[in-house]
């Protein structure tokens, strides 16, 4: 798996192969598959997934009660136009918020980068095809791209909460999903990796603070940031702005800073909103269940 | 480390330590039983024992014992799944001292009367670590068909497996030594690059000061 967004970006050039191919080839080296195998497991991914969204429950609750039924409610106020981010921006909400309700309530989901960030790129990639019409052959080359930039990420710093705080999950999530749109949307490696880093950018610091220590709250509503975080990433960088800190260097970054974290914002479910009054009241409450 | 632990795997939520690495430890802990389970209690240490409920480990580890990968729609039901095969299961809370924070104890009894303690954790990302067998600390994480060896601590003993196995054509990838004390039972786990063929694990079990053969197939 390449260590940097730069050798990817340089091997763009030098072999003349876009980004997801890169990306691919040299995975296929390390599993020993074939280009086509390794694209239809791929494409099933991207398959699964939708299949998740449409599978969601609007009348499921998770165990501990906490989380379940939002997703219904961002559906109906959508309908109803009450959206002020409007219709495209508000499917993308409903998505994230059905996805991680379906994690929560032990649905079937693909973990990408991590089962609680698991919304962030369903809801961003389904959305922008049923929006602009790409083929699912050009939404598994993106899936490629972002699993790239994850790729990248695991490498210089880390994906699980636990090590990295949420920044990790969610932050790699959207910094995945905004340099895959990017690449649909014509962007080059160059342009991905500034995607990629300026989402990144936006979610360091983020805590893993959740409540009685469950993927629930806040994970269900920090994929919905970490979608939208991911279009207006990739819409800056259409525009023509970049990251001002190179891309690796803001991995690096999501790694210092997650060094830097006390324990108890790193999935412990101690610190942060696992911490307040309410957030341990419900610990208490759900321990005793 | 590859793109489909990126993107991947498709599995049953919620965490993919605490559900996904649970039904792995039950997938592991049934393949190494080689029967059926007739009868599993269920300890949960630290972290599976305190968020474990929210997180279906319950479900998940016990979805394992009976076979079922991480991605099957029944884990949520699989407390219903195990009383229609007439599987016996129970859970208590324990304190394994300093181990890993997402630690399980499980005894099991299989249907032909084979019965085994096996100690296993989640170390994260779905990913799993069996830490001891029947008293006697190991370590391996099941991504390899592996060959768990329990034999008398005496000399010759190593040599004798290795000989065996390189006149049998398999290649060794890893190998570990342990034993409870001097002269006590030792274990030897040894990971294989190919599966290593049924009519070898008897033949095995027949050599001089082996006790006992277990062997992890990954089909």
């Amino acid at each position: 798996m390449y260590k940097s967004l730069a050798e990817i970006i340089a091997a763009e050039k030098e072999k003349n192969l876009p980004f997801w191919k890169v990306v691919m080839q040299d995975d296929c080296i390390e599993l020993d598959i074939s280009e086509e195998e390794s694209f239809q497991r791929m494409k099933y991914m991207y398959e699964v997934m939708k299949a998740s969204d449409a599978a969601y429950e609007d009348n499921l609750m998770s165990r501990s009660g906490l989380v379940g039924t939002d997703g219904k409610k961002i559906h109906d106020a959508r309908l109803a136009d009450k959206l002020v981010c409007g219709d495209f921006i508000g499917r993308v909400i409903e998505r994230a918020v059905k996805m991680g309700e379906s994690n929560a309530c032990m649905k079937r989901i693909v973990a990408a980068p991590t089962a609680g960030s698991c919304g962030v790129i369903p809801a961003v990639f389904i959305t922008v095809q049923e929006e602009k019409g790409y083929t699912d052959d050009q939404m598994t080359e993106a899936m490629f791209v972002a699993a790239g930039i994850g790729g990248v990420i695991a490498h210089r710093a880390f994906l699980a909460g636990a090590a990295g705080g949420c920044q990790a999950e969610i932050g790699s999530a959207s910094s995945m999903a905004a340099g895959a749109i990017a690449y649909l949307n014509g962007a080059d490696a160059e342009g991905i990796a500034h995607a990629a880093a300026i989402a990144m950018k936006n979610l360091l610091g983020l805590a893993c603070d959740p409540v009685a220590g469950l993927v629930e709250v806040p994970c269900v509503k920090r994929n919905v940031v970490g979608a939208v975080n991911a279009l207006t990433s990739c819409d800056m960088v259409l525009a023509g702005m970049i990251s001002k800190i190179p891309p690796d260097e803001v991995f690096d970054a999501m790694r210092a800073v997650g060094r830097a974290m006390p324990e108890n914002v790193r999935e412990t479910g101690t610190g942060g909103l696992a911490g307040t009054p309410t957030g341990i009241a419900y610990r208490e409450k759900i321990t005793s269940l | 480390m590859n793109l489909f632990d990126i993107i991947g795997p498709v599995m049953v939520g919620p965490s993919s330590s605490h559900t996904a690495g649970a039904v792995r430890i039950g997938n592991i802990a049934r393949k190494l039983m080689g029967e059926e389970i007739a009868k599993a209690k269920i300890y949960f240490h630290g972290s599976f024992q305190l968020t474990g409920k929210g997180h279906g480990t319950d479900k998940a580890l016990l979805a394992g014992l009976m076979g079922m990968p991480v991605d099957d729609s029944r884990i949520p039901r699989s407390y219903a799944e195990a009383d229609i095969r007439g599987m016996a299961y129970a859970f208590f809370p324990i304190d394994l001292g300093d181990v890993h924070p997402n630690t399980v104890k499980l005894v099991l009894d299989g249907v032909k009367g084979k019965h085994r303690e096996i100690v296993g954790c989640s170390v994260g990302g779905g990913r799993i670590e069996i830490t001891e067998i029947d008293g006697l600390g190991v370590s391996f994480g099941g991504d390899y068909p592996t060959l768990v060896i329990r034999n008398q601590d005496i000399p010759g003993q190593v040599q004798q497996v290795t000989t065996f196995l390189a006149e049998e054509n398999i290649n060794i990838g890893t190998m570990q030594l342990y034993r409870a004390a001097r002269g006590a039972d030792a274990v030897m786990v040894i990971e294989c690059d190919k599966e290593i063929p049924e009519d070898v694990i008897p033949a095995l079990e027949g050599l001089k000061g082996i006790v006992r053969v277990t062997y992890l197939s990954l089909k």
